[in-house]
């Protein structure tokens, strides 16, 4: 019971960065209809960011909360600008061709998201650093939750309130909500969607490089290919859910954290990639619009 | 009668293409060509699936896994004592082989061919991007399963293929892959397919059973990945499972729609140039991978329709081209 407990612990924790990484794809999803491939790169390209501005602040031989923070936001801030000009120069020019143009562009802009990478970072992994000194805090019944699982746990729920605050209370999410329903209706009732596209992107990259850091955290070796498989269980996260749903986005990334604690626990660690995918086929097969999603309505 | 010509007239050309073009050419330039026709096969089938009929599979590595995997294991294990077989009564060594590996790649075919039809039945239920990601999720299972199986090696990989593929080979698996293709999109079946790419209520509507021909095109398009996967098997000797990661997938995708969807003659140009396209860039090393994916970032910009759209080359469109005058008269 013990060991079950501390896996849980682990998977939401683990669960809730996936569910950071999803609601980028689920917005975007939600409003361009299109599967933005690069976004796991974009994961990566954070932790990245903060990396180096732990290096710059001097936070690795000092670490302190307040830098911690500031790096958090940096890689945030940074991330959100890429995804900006992602949005601007590669996705936009497509945006009134085909969808699979659209996803051809998507692939080419992470292969170069990747590539570039691992031109400037270089390709050998390097190490994050411990900008929070780890220490373990026991919770009882045998289960420990160590202060980064807490950072992660708190950090994300925070981001994701937030993120529920903006699409549900601010003029800017009223319009985020009309534009996925429909862009001529919402184009004709005043809204500029051009612009409101612009500002999901800009908000799914820097919670993608939230996800990042966090993931840094934990897991220090960082590299440039890092972001394809959390970012492609991720997406599977978000289709689990129901694609373009929010609320879905969260609870997907959660079962998928959680079972994949559970097969490296309890199964084998070698399996740990094909459990996401078992349970997506199993789950689609009796939901096929996803846990959350509403079965669309067929028009002939 | 005049298809059995045509036949006979492909087989002898690649024999003397096979025989006269392997001394000229170092190993390097043999394997580039040999790695194009492979890339030409998944291409054109996937288009079978993608081009033709509109369904988005993203799991075209995992069927080419499948049919590499079940080639070899039939060639190592039962192909390999045949050849010997032969050979001990005397039977030419290339005839020997072929046979052998004509059994070993059409069983990797239907291995394949068989995982597709367990992939088209959810397809029934599924439609966009959903099925896309089911495909998607089954590659990657088949590749998380060979990881895990030992008995073809797992993550060490698969050493000592015996390597019977030689440009006739490739010839005779892409002739006849876009033999079927053209086939199939003059046929009754191939409207059909095209129907329900168009608008799949409207063909329902119409009489066309929609589920047997997404299948059908499911298995199909499986069948030619697996054959292009024993193809792949039997040329480089050895098989790793990272060779077949959805990464591959994608490569496959991004031919057929940098060809344009449903276009034959655009998918094998556009394989030949993504295949092409990183060895030419060699050279400048480092920015190699950079510049492959500006490329085909700028255009897909460009040309949102695909290199030839829905657009054919064939002969008589060449001719056609180079006599404008008489086709205005």
């Amino acid at each position: 019971m013990p060991e079950f407990l501390q896996q849980l612990v682990n998977g939401i924790t683990w669960g809730s960065v996936y569910a950071l990484i999803a609601l980028g794809y689920t917005m975007v999803y939600g409003i361009l209809r299109l599967i933005n491939f690069a976004h796991g790169d974009v994961y990566m390209l954070g932790a990245f960011f903060a990396f180096y501005a732990a290096r710059i602040t001097g936070a690795a031989v000092d670490p302190n909360p307040l830098k911690a923070t500031g790096i958090l936001l940096i890689a945030m801030i940074g991330c959100g600008i890429v995804g900006f000009l992602i949005e601007r120069f590669a996705y936009k020019p497509v945006r009134r061709s085909s969808r699979l143009a659209a996803l051809i562009t998507a692939i080419g802009v992470s292969l170069l998201l990747e590539n570039g990478g691992q031109l400037l970072f270089g390709a050998d992994p390097k190490f994050f650093p411990q900008i929070i000194r780890a220490t373990n805090i026991p919770l009882g019944m045998g289960v420990t939750i160590s202060n980064q699982q807490i950072i992660i746990l708190v950090v994300s729920i925070a981001l994701m309130l937030g993120l529920r605050f903006i699409v549900m209370n601010t003029r800017a999410g009223k319009a985020m909500r009309a534009v996925s329903y429909s862009h001529t209706a919402a184009s004709l009732m005043g809204i500029s969607v051009d612009r409101i596209i612009t500002f999901t992107f800009v908000l799914g990259s820097m919670l993608a490089a939230a996800a990042g850091v966090l993931v840094a955290l934990q897991n220090p070796k960082i590299e440039p290919y890092m972001g394809i498989m959390p970012g492609l269980k991720a997406f599977v996260a978000a289709v689990l859910g129901g694609i373009g749903n929010i609320p879905g986005a969260v609870l997907g990334g959660m079962v998928m954290g959680i079972a994949e604690v559970m097969v490296v626990g309890y199964l084998s660690p070698t399996w740990r990639d094909a459990i996401a995918f078992v349970l997506l086929i199993l789950i689609l097969l009796v939901r096929p619009q996803g846990l959350l999603g509403q079965p669309p309505a067929e028009k002939v | 009668m005049r298809q059995l010509a045509w036949g006979a007239g492909i087989v002898a050309v690649l024999i003397a293409v096979n025989v006269l073009l392997r001394p000229l050419i170092n190993p390097y330039v043999a394997q580039v060509i040999v790695l194009c026709g492979i890339n030409v096969i998944l291409a054109v089938s996937l288009n079978l699936v993608n081009g033709f009929t509109g369904q988005f599979s993203i799991g075209h590595a995992g069927f080419m896994a499948l049919g590499a995997y079940g080639s070899a294991m039939f060639s190592l294990h039962v192909g390999m004592r045949w050849v010997a077989a032969l050979e001990a009564m005397r039977v030419p060594a290339p005839l020997a082989e072929g046979a052998a590996l004509l059994v070993a790649l059409a069983l990797g075919g239907l291995l394949a061919a068989l995982a597709g039809y367990l992939v088209g039945l959810p397809s029934l239920r599924l439609r966009g991007d959903y099925l896309a990601i089911v495909t998607l999720g089954f590659g990657e299972i088949i590749r998380v399963l060979i990881l895990n199986v030992d008995a073809v090696g797992a993550a060490r990989g698969l050493p000592g293929i015996p390597a019977w593929v030689n440009f006739f080979w490739v010839g005779v698996g892409v002739a006849a892959v876009i033999l079927l293709s053209r086939h199939l999109a003059a046929s009754t079946h191939g409207r059909a397919l095209f129907a329900i790419r168009d608008d799949e209520v409207a063909a329902e509507a119409l009489g066309v059973d929609t589920t047997s021909y997404k299948v059908l095109a499911f298995v199909l398009g499986a069948f030619f990945a697996g054959v292009a996967g024993g193809l792949f098997a039997h040329f480089l000797s050895y098989l790793n499972p990272n060779s077949f990661t959805f990464i591959k997938s994608i490569e496959v995708i991004a031919m057929v729609v940098l060809g344009g969807m449903g276009s034959i003659s655009g998918a094998v140009l556009a394989a030949i140039i993504l295949t092409l396209l990183p060895e030419v860039l060699r050279p400048v090393k480092d920015y190699r991978m950079v510049i492959y994916s500006l490329m085909l970032i700028v255009l897909m910009i460009t040309r949102p329709g695909g290199l030839l759209g829905s657009r054919e080359i064939s002969l008589a469109w060449l001719v056609r081209r180079l006599r404008p005058s008489r086709e205005r008269a």
